[in-house]
């Protein structure tokens, strides 16, 4: 992932307001956010409260509701491994325990550098070649050890 | 000289876009041209990336192709696996909903016209809401997202509501393991989706339309988004429905991440910008969905099964099927399996020709043990029950369910008391939190099959009963059917169960 902009207000005003003509707005305004900045700053809660004329308490509800949404930065890359059926059925389980030891990490925690945060994912719909991963954007399906070390090792962990 | 490299999530995530840029550049080395065609994939999971070169005999197929084998695909040193509409796999199948994906270009109107595309749209203009609604009613065609209720109905009840706004959302949340036929179709032919929502909306008088799109599915966003562009600047969305006088344009919209928000009234609460908490019914969505107004809320494969319909008539698609069931299954064959994919074919091939037939039994060549059908939320379907026709009734009488079509295959090396765990964590997880049954239960569920591993047997019966307890008191389908999973693995393998108990004694 790229450096990512500092938040201000004004930014944050004008990607809001681009999305108020969406009918149901919440959920682009903050997948832009999350694309802007890498997560939703605290500082966006009051503005998007503002703009939809709802709650701050009711804009967290939402953002704390969705298991996409971060309220702080991620690690400079993000793994997401399958969990689900299809993939445990062939092996997931192992590789999981596997890259977490490896990484030194529990899900949903990030590499003492930043470099490297983990995640578990449940199914990205590729159940016929599992187990699978996602890398920041990439998909990865068929994953083994191997395939998984060559990863890190791209990653620099 | 055509070549067809996938642009398909599963054979991307095999290395498909590298092997397109290496074709290209290869192709530039010898000086011979070569255009790549970006298609959906044909769904033999196993064989991608599944390259397909054009020639004369028909398209001859070349599969796991990888990026380092260019050259040799070019030179004509690679060895092919022959006309790829020959495979057995591909041959065997009764293609209605699926039969230009993974041959045409997802992307290109004049391609999908070649093939049958617009004609069900071209027809519908002409119908009257009652006779659209009529024809869907007709085909038999019931909801592919998991409830099975019948798409005509819900269509009347939209079609004959008032309201100065009504609404078609299709439900793209695809979140069940080892589904991934909303997303083929969306990756491989997008205007059909496109189509049947159009469809939709002349035959309920409605003139916006959302695709509810999970994150999950990058490539899908992608696609779906470009179709939408080129449909509106073919004449298919906008004022003027394919000269119909009629107007219907749509969106696309991307979840974040939660499993519950494929129930349809969570859907729509997430849409309009809440959080994806579950809805009493009533009000029907079909009455009180999206802000409100009247709404057709479908699955992606029911909705791209519309074209068809009015393609070919409603009385084609019902001549397939079994008893209820009418038409195709878009079955999804995953897990552990020699030969997994797509593989659509009319209702009614039993469970065990699926698995051991089609799919060639398991990858690691070890016995089945298990079929979990119909998602997170499906019962394990032991070998015993291999005789049970696909059909929703069949599978209902068998104890199971067959959900939006997925079966994750499970070889003996499966721990059942594992998978019945982890049913209960991924309701947890997942819960919306509305109901204690659920939000509690299952991390109840949890400690107690902790408990049972740990070689306390009168743990059974507790969660035996916390499981009556999450099934009747539960709003929706993720608490109340959590216990299918867990409870058929309690019942046809309850010695895993035991054995941990005498294992600890
Ligand atoms: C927890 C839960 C998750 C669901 N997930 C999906 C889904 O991902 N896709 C879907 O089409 N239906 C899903 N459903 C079913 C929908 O509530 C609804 O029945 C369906 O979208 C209706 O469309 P259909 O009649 O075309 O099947 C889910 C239901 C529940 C209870
Ligand atoms: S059963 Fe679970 S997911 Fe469904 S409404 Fe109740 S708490 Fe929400
Ligand atoms: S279960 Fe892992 S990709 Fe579907």
């Amino acid at each position: 992932m790229s450096t990512l902009a500092a938040p201000n207000e004004n930014d944050l005003k004008d990607l809001i307001s681009s999305h108020l003509n969406l009918e149901g707005p919440m959920l682009p305004i903050l997948h832009a956010l999350q694309h802007a900045y890498g997560y939703i700053p605290a500082l966006a809660h009051g503005l998007i409260a503002e703009a939809l004329n709802i709650t701050k308490a009711e804009v967290h509800g939402v953002i704390s509701f969705y298991h996409d949404f971060r309220e702080k930065p991620a690690g400079t890359h993000v793994i997401k491994l399958c969990r689900a059926e299809a993939c445990q059925s062939v092996g997931a389980n192992a590789l999981a325990a596997d890259t977490l030891k490896k990484l030194g990490l529990d899900w949903h925690e990030t590499s003492a550098d930043g470099s490297i945060t983990i995640e578990p994912v449940y199914c990205l719909g590729l159940c016929a070649c599992a187990p699978a991963a996602m890398v920041d954007d990439r998909l990865v399906a068929r994953v083994d050890g191997a395939k998984m070390d060559k990863i890190l090792k791209e990653l620099g962990a | 000289m055509k070549i067809y490299v996938p642009l398909d999530s599963a054979a991307v995530a095999l290395g498909a876009d590298d092997l397109a840029d290496a074709i290209v550049a290869a192709a530039a080395d010898r000086n011979i041209e070569v255009q790549v065609i970006r298609n959906g994939s044909r769904g033999m999971a196993w064989l991608e990336p599944l390259v397909e070169i054009e020639t004369d005999a028909g398209r001859i197929g070349y599969g796991n192709v990888d990026a380092s084998d260019a050259a040799a695909l070019l030179d004509g040193k690679l060895s092919s696996l022959g006309k790829v509409d020959d495979l057995p796999f591909l041959a065997r199948q009764t293609r209605l909903t699926f039969a230009r994906c993974g041959v045409i270009d997802p992307l290109d109107l004049t391609n999908y016209q070649a093939h049958g595309g617009l004609v069900g749209l071209r027809r519908a203009a002409q119908m009257d809401q009652a006779a659209i609604v009529d024809e869907v009613t007709k085909s038999g065609l019931r909801g592919r997202g998991g409830a099975g209720f019948p798409t005509g109905i819900k269509w009347k009840t939209v079609s004959d509501a008032t309201a100065d706004q009504k609404y078609i959302v299709c439900n793209a949340d695809e979140g069940d393991s080892g589904t991934f036929a909303d997303r083929m179709i969306m990756e491989g032919d997008p205007f059909s989706l496109i189509e049947g929502m159009a469809i939709a909306g002349l035959g309920v008088g409605a003139t916006k339309g959302y695709v509810y799109l999970r994150s999950e599915y990058p490539v899908a966003i992608r696609v779906m988004r470009a179709a939408v562009e080129a449909a509106r600047k073919g004449g298919v969305l906008g004022a003027d429905v394919m000269g119909s006088g009629r107007a219907f344009d749509m969106e696309i919209r991307v979840g974040a991440g939660a499993y519950v928000c494929g129930e349809e009234t969570a859907l729509l609460n997430s849409l309009e910008g809440k959080r994806g908490t579950v809805r009493a019914k009533p009000p029907l969505p079909a009455l009180e969905g999206f802000m409100g107004r009247p709404t057709v809320v479908n699955n992606v494969i029911s909705l791209a099964s519309v074209p068809v319909i009015f393609e070919k008539g409603a009385d084609h698609y019902a001549s397939f099927g079994v008893g209820r069931s009418r038409g195709t299954v878009t079955l999804q064959i995953a897990g552990n399996v020699k030969h997994g994919g797509l593989f659509e074919t009319a209702f009614g091939t039993t469970l065990g020709e699926v698995v051991n037939d089609i799919a060639g039994g398991t990858a690691s060549g070890r016995p089945v043990k298990a079929v979990q059908v119909g998602g997170p939320l499906g019962a394990y379907m032991p070998v015993s029950k291999f005789d049970t026709p696909m059909g929703y009734e069949e599978f209902d009488q068998n104890g199971g369910l067959i959900g939006h079509a997925g079966l994750v295959v499970f070889d003996d090396s499966a721990d059942m008391l594992q998978m019945a765990r982890f049913a209960m964590e991924f309701c947890a997880v997942e819960s919306c939190g509305k109901c204690t049954p659920c939000r509690i239960g299952a991390v109840r569920g949890v400690e107690t099959i902790d408990r049972i591993a740990q070689g306390d047997g009168a743990a059974i019966e507790l969660l035996t009963d916390l499981c009556e307890t999450m099934k009747d008191g539960s709003l929706c389908a993720l608490g109340g059917f959590t216990p299918f999973p867990v409870m058929s693995a309690l019942t046809h393998f309850p010695d895993e169960f035991a054995a941990q108990k005498q294992a600890a004694e």
